[in-house]
Order: C-alpha cells, then sequence, then structure tokens
C-alpha cells in the first residue's frame, strides 16, 4: 500500500484521529488567530474605504468570506457523505456532523452581516433578492441535516441519513451561487475573478479578502478538529482506548453495550 | 406480456391503491386542507379584489406545496412497520423501481386532485384567466419532484417514530427552485411575457428529480430498514 493511502487508513481510525488531530488542532488555531488579526488589521484600518460605500464596505472583510465559508462548508459536508455512505468511513461522518454547527455559524454571520451592510447601503435591513433568500434556504439547509442527525437514537444511523440528506442538499449550492445571474436584483455581480485576473476589486482591499478568506479556513479546520475530538469520544465511549485516556484515579464510566 | 419487474411493480401498485381506497377519507384531506387555507387569505388580506388577485397565483403555489407535505409521513411507515419493505428489499426486483411506483400513487392521489383545485382556487382569489393554463402546465411540470424530494424526506425519517416538522424542514427548502421557477412562470403570463425559460427550466428539475429520485429515496430506505 503506498504512503498516502495508509495515512488515509491509519487516521481514519478513531484513536488515531484523536491523537492527529490533537496536535494539529493548536496549530491550525493559532495560524487561524494570526492571519484573522492581520486580515482585520488590513481591512479594517488600513485598506481604503469604498468611495461609495464610505467605510461601511469594511463589512465585507467579514461577510465575504463567511459566505464563502457557509457554502465551502456545505459542500465538504456533502463530500464527507459520500465517503460515508459509499466507504462507510467512521470518522467522515463525525467530521460531517461535527462541521454541520460550524456552518450554522458562519451561515448566520453572513446574514446578519449582510443584512447590518444592507442597512446604510440598500437602506433596509432585509430585501427578498436571490442572493440572502437562497442563504437563508441554506440555513433551513443545515438545520434539516442537523435535525434528521439528532432525531435518530443511534448516531451511526442518523449521520448516514444525514449524509444522504447533505448530499440532496448540495444540489442547492449551485442555485446559491448562480441565483446572482438568474435573477436580477438589489445584489451586485461577482466582482472577483481571480482564473482570468481581471478582478474590479483593488489589490488593497483584496489582500486583506483573500487573508481573511484562509483565516476563516484556518478557524473552521481548528473548530472541526476540536468539535470531532469531543464527537469521537463520546461516539467511542466504551471503547479501551478512551478508557486509557482516563487519569487512571478517575472513576470509569461503564461501557456501553 | 408479462414480466416479474412488470408483475411486481403493478402488483405493488395495485396494493397500495385498494389501500388508498379503503382510507379515501385521508387521501381527501390534502384537498380540504387546501380549501380552508385558501379561505383564510381572504379573511387575513380583506377582502380587496385588486390585492388579492395580485397575490392570487402565489398563494395557489404555496398552498400546493404546503397540502403536498400533509400526507407524506405515512408513505413508507406502514411498510417499515409491517414488514412489507423487508420484504421488497429482499426480492429480485430492484427497489428504486418498486419505490418508483409508490412515488407515482402518491402523485396520483395527492398532486392530481391538487392540481385540480389550485386553478379554482386561483381564479375564486381573483387570479386573471390567462394564467390558468400555464399555472396547470408549471403544477404539472413541478408537482412530481416535490413528490420525489417528499419522498426522499419521507423514506429518511422512515424508521422515526414522530417526524413531523422534520420533514418540512427536509422538504421545502428542496422544493424553493421549483416554487420559484413555477410561480415565475404563471407571474410572466400575468405581465404578459413568454414563460417558455422558467417552464423549461421547471421540466429539466423535473426530468432529473423523476430520474435520479427513486435511486436516493431507495438507498435513504435501506438505511432506515438496515
Amino acid at each position: 500500500m503506498n504512503p498516502l493511502m495508509l495515512w488515509f487508513h491509519k487516521s481514519g481510525s478513531p484513536p488515531e484521529f484523536y491523537r492527529l488531530a490533537g496536535r494539529f488542532q493548536p496549530w491550525l488555531w493559532a495560524l487561524a488567530l494570526i492571519f484573522g488579526v492581520i486580515g482585520l488589521y488590513l481591512g479594517l484600518l488600513r485598506a481604503p474605504a469604498d468611495y461609495l460605500q464610505g467605510e461601511s464596505a469594511r463589512i465585507m472583510y467579514i461577510h465575504v468570506p463567511s459566505a464563502w465559508m457557509s457554502m465551502f462548508i456545505f459542500a465538504f459536508m456533502a463530500f464527507c457523505g459520500v465517503l460515508a455512505l459509499v466507504w462507510h468511513v467512521k470518522i467522515s461522518e463525525v467530521l460531517l456532523i461535527s462541521a454541520a454547527p460550524i456552518g450554522v455559524g458562519f451561515t448566520a454571520v453572513t446574514l446578519i452581516t449582510g443584512s447590518l451592510w444592507g442597512r446604510p447601503t440598500w437602506g433596509t435591513y432585509w430585501e427578498w433578492d436571490a442572493r440572502m433568500t437562497s442563504e437563508l434556504v441554506l440555513l433551513f439547509l443545515y438545520f434539516g441535516v442537523l435535525g434528521l442527525f439528532h432525531a435518530f437514537d443511534d448516531r451511526r444511523k442518523g449521520a448516514r441519513a444525514a449524509s444522504l440528506l447533505a448530499l440532496i442538499g448540495l444540489v442547492n449550492l449551485p442555485i446559491i451561487h448562480y441565483s446572482v445571474t438568474w435573477w436580477n436584483s438589489l445584489h451586485q455581480g461577482s466582482s472577483i475573478n481571480l482564473m482570468t485576473g481581471t478582478s474590479a476589486i483593488d489589490a488593497s482591499m483584496l489582500w486583506p479578502l483573500l487573508i481573511m478568506t484562509l483565516a476563516s479556513k484556518l478557524w473552521f479546520g481548528a473548530s472541526l478538529m476540536q468539535r470531532a475530538r469531543v464527537e469521537v469520544i463520546d461516539l467511542e465511549s466504551g471503547k479501551d482506548w478512551v478508557q486509557a485516556l482516563l487519569p487512571p484515579t478517575a472513576e470509569k464510566p461503564k461501557p456501553q453495550p | 406480456m408479462s414480466s416479474p419487474l412488470g408483475d411486481a411493480f403493478f402488483g405493488l401498485l395495485a396494493r397500495d391503491a385498494i389501500g388508498l381506497w379503503r382510507r379515501r377519507g385521508e387521501v381527501l384531506n390534502p384537498v380540504l386542507f387546501a380549501l380552508m387555507v385558501a379561505t383564510l387569505f381572504p379573511l387575513a388580506l380583506g377582502p380587496e379584489a385588486a390585492r388579492l388577485a395580485r397575490v392570487a397565483s402565489g398563494v395557489s403555489w404555496v398552498i400546493v406545496l404546503l397540502a403536498s407535505l400533509l400526507s407524506l409521513d405515512v408513505l413508507f411507515r406502514s411498510d417499515v412497520e409491517d414488514g412489507s419493505l423487508d420484504a421488497m428489499r429482499v426480492s429480485q426486483q430492484p427497489l428504486a423501481v418498486l419505490v418508483a411506483g409508490k412515488i407515482l400513487l402518491h402523485w396520483l392521489a395527492t398532486a392530481v386532485p391538487l392540481i385540480v383545485l389550485s386553478p379554482i382556487i386561483a381564479l375564486a382569489l381573483g387570479m386573471p384567466r390567462i394564467g390558468v393554463s400555464t399555472l396547470v402546465l408549471a403544477l404539472l411540470l413541478a408537482t412530481p419532484q416535490i413528490s420525489v424530494f417528499g419522498a426522499c424526506a419521507a423514506a429518511l425519517t422512515a424508521s422515526l417514530h414522530r417526524s413531523g416538522i422534520l420533514l418540512s424542514l427536509i422538504v421545502l427548502p428542496l422544493a424553493v427552485p421549483a416554487l420559484i421557477f413555477g410561480a415565475g412562470a404563471v407571474e410572466t403570463v400575468l405581465v404578459g411575457g413568454n414563460p417558455a425559460q422558467p417552464l423549461f427550466l421547471l421540466a429539466a428539475g423535473g426530468i432529473l428529480a423523476v430520474a435520479f429520485g427513486p435511486l436516493v429515496c431507495a438507498s435513504a430506505l435501506r438505511m432506515s430498514a438496515s
């Protein structure tokens, strides 16, 4: 077996994952914090204010990365869902379920910052435009996945049902993304195009945005590791390796069947 | 012309149709629900005809969507409980085809009466008559995918004792595109436009849903039963 596959299989075993995630986690938190601070400093203090929107355009440095994350995390969940459904990878079930609340967080942040941004620029907190509405629908999709998972007593059965729903829900993601072109609305079209290098956004604004995007990805990674570790411990609480983690003096819980 | 698959498909269809006929009062529930909700709108918005006419087509779409959620809960429940699903799983025939039969029957029993009813509701609320044919056509294109999404959600929750709000939470976001294009098509006609684009998109979504939906639904059912 080649080393990559070996690593993949090894880190898929719960004790090994727990150990690995514990090792990555502080680094991820630290990097997320560093990039977050740099990005916020550049975005909130150094980048020029928008000539039309003034200082309120700085909400972009929070709003846009979280909007990207809200969609990225759903795609990530669907990816984990495929691994869970096809190869029955236990860890990918854990990752899917741990990612969902983080996705809810980013989606909520997107909606809230978007609404706060809309007040000074559009003159309204909420506009029923395509993108905002589909972001709200995305929030409901997240709730559906979480609700379905928690409705099952058997965690693994719940996780598999949630995996399938995440896959079905992925159908909704393109609609969010292309809704801008489907419906003309208040929302401006996408102004970043890295592929052709013809961004309609100035470099002084682009850099903080990209750094914030990186920071939000790292934050997601760190938060995911932390949540997944707890979830793994919870799932495997009866197993020997979890018992071995307890200090020797601690009262051992009865192994669950 | 008889094949084992055809026998299984039509046999199951006949069995479920008989079951539906014996519970025919229940089949009427979505229709009654739709009528009642339609009555509530004028009461809530006021009897002013112009205002009602403006919302008529949208209201009838929402009513159809909500009413078609009502009967989903029982779609697979009895099959899971009495073991018919296990028999279907171990039978030689592909589960997806058998499930497609169940979805078809559900569509015939729930969606078709609503499709007949909704132009009446829309006209009663004051929708201009030019919208009727598009409304019916759009509903014919949109309801199959709503039924398929509903069946998938019902399959996912079939082994749960109570699915209640969870079903709506799963189905409604997925039904959003159907609602947007369906209602959009009718709106386009009412303002004098050509509804071809939303109708084609609706049809595309419907074809995708009908083609892949039963497969997804079958795998969800296998998961529920295991």
